[in-house]
């Protein structure tokens, strides 16, 4: 069932809603697990979930116990003006958790989606880099909610879980504020922004149904998956450009590479130089690796998960 | 007067390389850091900056300058030329870059370069805009993190210091960062940032050469001021809008309001009958405005400081 989770007034004839997919089983009032995605305008790879999860839900209806919600877009401005943020406003809409209710619309629409997803048992908030940079299926776990997420994380069957660092900024995003107030809730990264790689989005909802039968929200046996790898912020190498130019990559994302390997160049194309060779900074796998050629100083490039075997 | 490049903003091979200028005055002690825009629409205070330097010239060349000054009139040029408030290939804004990062993402990398730039100043004001687009009464906002000189900023003798809290999302300011670093930092809200004023801009420059004789640094006389008042900004009463649509002001900043008493009125868009009576619920002065032609439900319309404490 469709239900408006908060809403308000646009300024000419026009009513911004957050909405959710309610599906309920039996029991409805048991468990609950709310899949969000969305938050970012061109980030679609949670679109796919959020849709492939209705449909086999609905067929899973009859073995489903408690109440699965699925809110497949925080942001629907962002997402129908292809904009990553809040159209009209300088903030990211994941830095004003847990919103307001006396400053602007989109703080109060921040209000609203905390207060409906408060009190489940797991929300998972899908993200999808943003239209730079390619990711392997991740979770990210802010260190300050490790003990509480890792059990849940490990069954999502994700490729890669990684611990980051808590830095004051990151408090107000959805997770954290979840978090926060005692609602456990899990970031995924996983596919490029503007995209959908639909074999990404398959991977994670096998994770979510491996979730729910843990929660026991499934009459069914439950579901094997491949445990992740675990890593810190101590064992991530970084590749940003030091020159300006056009990236093109040398490696695969996901590829395995050596301490030294080019990961790609820099090229420029008035010359038909190379303006640089991007080293990588340690062997292991290259679980982030830039998709959009234009790069800047600084741009990044790749992360290199260290330790991780050819 | 010395003008020298600090950075340089390179985005090669299609744009070229974007010197970043500071203006040195006086002896060669770090005294007072000015910057000016580093948001692509901040013209006002890019324009203040400069006329600034106009008068720090003289002042240097009269022999009145006790001090060393650095300002650095704008470091937005790659943005501020593409008519964006943000950096242009990722819409990152390098005001929330702070401290910066010497090998990271190229917006941090420049924020890294300005604040290397910037540090080590006995005094800094950043010369700034707010993240809602509209107007104020001329100010000088003090950050509160524990480190500030609360009463130093009543010396500007503009009408009002303002104290705030901050958010997480402040956390990663300028402002913030440049006080945790040592520099008592200010940061200086004229009237205006998208369209240029020359009133309100006089005004900052003449409260910020009040500041610098105040403390002894320089011997120019500039006219007594207003006696500031201190108003912490969770004392402030904010007022929304019930409903949408266009936005006709009754009231601008500065103006002083009795309970009761129409400060807005929100007006349907296709009738322009009216549909909402913005009043205020207390005697006070308006101290800030929304800059906007139309306005969404449940979106702050003014900032009123209350009688007691105006």
């Amino acid at each position: 069932m469709i239900e408006t989770v908060v809403s308000a007034q646009l300024p000419v004839g026009e009513e911004l809603a957050i909405q959710k997919n309610r599906i309920e089983g039996a029991e409805p009032d048991s468990r609950r697990i709310a899949v969000v995605t969305g938050t970012h305008g061109d980030e679609l790879e949670g679109q796919y979930v959020a849709w492939k999860l209705a449909r086999l839900l609905e067929q899973k209806r009859k073995i489903l116990h408690g109440t699965v919600d699925i809110y497949p877009a925080l942001n629907p401005l962002g997402i129908s003006t292809i904009y990553r943020g809040l159209p009209g406003f300088d903030l990211d809409m994941n830095r004003i958790f847990p919103g307001s209710r006396t400053e602007t619309m989109n703080e109060y629409i921040a209000d609203g989606i905390v207060r409906d997803i408060a009190g489940a048992d797991l929300c998972i908030d899908i993200h999808a880099s943003n239209i730079f940079l390619r990711e392997i299926p991740q979770i990210r776990i802010n260190e300050k909610s490790v003990d509480q997420l890792m059990p849940f994380a490990k069954l999502l069957n994700m490729d890669f879980v990684w611990v980051h660092g808590a830095t004051t900024v990151l408090e107000s995003t959805l997770a954290y504020s979840l978090n926060d107030i005692g609602t456990p809730t899990l970031v995924v990264e996983m596919g490029v922004g503007m995209r959908i790689t639909e074999r990404y989005g398959n991977q994670l909802i096998y994770g979510i149904f491996s979730v729910m039968n843990e929660l026991g929200m499934l009459d069914e046996p439950a579901i094997p998956v491949q445990p992740p790898i675990v890593s810190t912020d101590g064992h991530v190498g970084f590749v940003n450009a030091s020159e300006s130019g056009i990236f093109l990559p040398r490696v695969s994302h996901a590829d395995r590479v050596e301490q030294g390997q080019t990961i790609g160049i820099v090229s420029n194309p008035f010359t038909g130089e190379i303006s640089e060779k991007l080293l990588s900074p340690l062997s292991g796998m290259v679980f982030t690796l830039r998709e959009y050629p234009i790069v800047n100083e600084g741009s990044l490039i790749a992360r290199v998960l260290g330790g991780v075997a050819k | 007067m010395k003008r020298e490049i600090l950075c340089t903003i390179s985005a090669l091979p299609y744009r070229q390389p974007i010197p970043v200028y500071g203006f040195r005055f006086g002896s060669g002690d770090k005294t007072l850091a000015v910057m000016g825009a580093i948001r692509g629409d901040e013209f006002q205070q890019m324009y203040t900056a400069a006329r600034l330097i106009q008068r720090l010239e003289k002042l240097e060349s009269d022999g009145a300058l006790s001090a060393g000054i650095l300002v650095v009139p704008c470091m937005a040029q790659f943005s501020m030329n593409v008519s964006r408030r943000f950096w242009p290939l990722d819409n990152t804004d390098i005001n929330r870059m702070f401290p910066g990062y010497a090998d990271g993402e190229t917006t941090q990398r420049l924020a890294h370069r300005i604040f290397q730039a910037l540090q080590g100043y006995q005094w800094g004001i950043h010369l700034t805009s707010f993240y809602l687009s509209g107007d104020f009464v001329p100010h000088v906002r003090i950050m509160e993190t524990g480190f500030q000189k609360d009463e130093a900023g009543l010396d500007f003798g503009l009408p009002y210091l303002v104290i705030r809290s901050p958010h997480p999302y402040d956390t990663v300011t300028l402002n913030y960062n440049w006080q945790i670093w040592g520099t008592n930092t200010f940061s200086l809200y004229t009237r205006a940032t998208r369209d240029i004023e020359p009133g309100s801009a006089e005004v900052a420059v003449e409260s910020i050469l009040r500041f610098l004789h105040r403390y002894g640094l320089s011997s120019e006389e500039v006219p007594e001021g207003c006696k500031s008042v201190c108003v912490n900004e969770s004392q402030m009463v904010a007022i929304g809008s019930s409903s949408a649509g266009i936005l006709l002001p009754q009231k601008h900043p500065g103006d002083k309001v009795a309970a009761g008493e129409m400060v807005a009125s929100i007006l349907d868009p296709y009738t322009a009958k009216p549909c909402e009576e913005i009043r205020s619920p207390v005697d006070g002065t308006i101290f800030f405005f929304r800059h906007a032609q139309i306005l969404s439900e449940r979106t702050i319309v003014c900032r009123i400081i209350p009688q007691n404490n105006s």
